[in-house]
């Protein structure tokens, strides 16, 4: 016994070394349930107001490109207001409701304040957090399409899985037909995801615009992911393999929007009923 | 306690430069360097081992909790803070090589490039085998393993002629 304290003290060091590596490997593997204690991660109030204060200063070399994005999108969006014979109601608030179908959406803006692409689980950070009624699982979208979907939520700020993060996919589908599937990032190239699960006797073309499918309560129909930019038919396989150029420059993202879908919860909870 | 301090700062800033600069830095989708290492190889040689390691550890839990990939860099970093008195006595085969700072500045340009090669390859090649936890894109992260490397060496021994002189 004692022979054994004597060899430990002497190689406490190797001793030592294997605990903290352990203890890293657990926090690796049990990725999940660490992420559940909230304060390791980007959206804590340390690394959330580090990344804040570091944009307040960078965020101003993006500012002609992000006013000429949103003069564009506000282009496009009273474009469609107007051949909907809509009138613009006046509102100065900068949360908005729209009543898509039956289930009532709303719209939070908030900054990107960090942000990755070339790691295999890239995740964005944004300046807005519980209470400004994020939560997690709500969705994320700019501008140009879908940006990923909200994970962890503190008090301010947020972090939020990229579409670049193979934790988590996608519903689909094509906007030309319907046919749906799920869209995967592979993990190689941040413009590009793979669209599988679209039967072989559907008619593609580079070129065809992918949408959600709303049918994960995550995102609303309609929300634009990209682009089919190339596909193959793999061998012995009754689906195709797709690449999509995603339609978010995810290297240059700056203001999103956080997507709450009202009815969310009936629809789980409906869900949920049906599973058990 | 001066010197603590300033080892203090020198976390603190090595810390912001990784998250705020180099973990922006998006090369061809390949290169990602890591340079906050930095910080484990400048450390004196007489630190003791506990120390060495708990401050590899706290290193790289910072990098983590910062860029949301928890364990990856502090198990990266424990390991290199491990192996870096084998790597000195290694690369130092004489005994009048030895000195107190491991820094380039003390001691020759070969000895210091060869003591960052080493450390930043290992760091990295167990870094990206984590995060990509698979070998089936075995060639692809040895590359991004291999360009990182390259480029990371490159910042850590120009940092030596430009900041850490003194």
């Amino acid at each position: 016994m004692r022979s054994l304290f004597r060899y430990l003290l002497r190689n406490y060091a190797f001793v030592l070394f294997i605990l903290l590596e352990t203890l890293a490997l657990a926090m690796v593997f049990n990725y999940n349930s660490f992420q559940r204690a909230k304060y390791l991660n980007s959206a804590n109030f340390l690394s959330g107001n580090v990344f804040s204060m570091y944009n307040s200063v960078a965020g101003y070399f993006g500012l002609q490109r992000d006013n000429r994005e949103l003069a564009e999108e506000n282009a496009r969006l009273r474009m469609l207001l107007e051949n909907q014979g809509y009138t613009v109601p006046v509102n100065d608030s900068l949360d908005l409701a729209v009543q898509q179908g039956d289930s009532l959406i709303r719209f939070t803006t908030a900054q990107v304040i960090n942000n990755s692409v070339n790691s295999a689980f890239n995740y964005i950070t944004l300046n807005k957090g519980s209470k400004h009624g994020i939560r997690p699982d709500q969705g994320i979208i700019s501008a140009k399409g879908i940006v990923g979907v909200v994970g962890q939520v503190s008090e301010s700020y947020a972090m939020g899985l990229s579409v670049l993060n193979r934790r988590w996919s996608i519903s689909a589908k094509l906007k030309n037909n319907g046919y749906y599937g799920s869209l995967m990032w592979p993990g190689t190239d941040y413009r590009f995801a793979r669209l599988s699960e679209i039967p072989l006797h559907v008619d593609i073309a580079p070129g065809d615009t992918v949408i959600t499918s709303g049918y994960s309560s995550v995102f609303p129909e309609g929300i634009l992911v990209g682009t089919i930019s190339d596909f193959t038919r793999p061998d012995g396989e009754n689906y195709y393999s797709i690449n999509v150029l995603l339609s978010v420059d995810f290297k240059s993202l700056s203001h999103v929007e956080v997507v709450e879908i009202m009815d969310k919860q009936e629809i789980n909870e409906l869900e949920n009923i049906m599973e058990r | 306690m001066g010197t603590l301090l300033k080892y203090g700062i020198m976390f603190v800033a090595l810390v912001l430069v990784q998250v705020l600069i180099f973990n922006q830095v998006h090369l061809g989708g390949y290169i990602n360097p890591f340079i906050y290492i930095l910080f484990i190889m400048l450390l004196p040689v007489y630190t003791p081992r506990y120390l060495l390691l708990f401050a590899g550890f706290f290193l790289g839990l910072a990098i983590d909790v910062f860029s949301n990939t928890l364990g990856m860099h502090a198990a990266a970093t424990v390991f290199i803070a491990y192996i870096r008195p084998f790597v000195i006595r290694s690369i130092s085969n004489r005994e009048e090589d030895r000195h107190e700072f491991p820094g380039l500045k003390q001691n020759s340009f070969s000895w210091f490039l060869y003591y960052a090669i080493i450390m930043v390859f290992s760091h990295h090649i167990i870094f990206f085998y984590l995060e990509f936890f698979t070998f089936t894109h075995f060639l692809t992260t040895l590359l991004r393993v291999v360009l990182s490397s390259l480029f990371s060496v490159f910042i850590i021994v120009l940092s030596q002629f430009l900041i850490f002189r003194e």
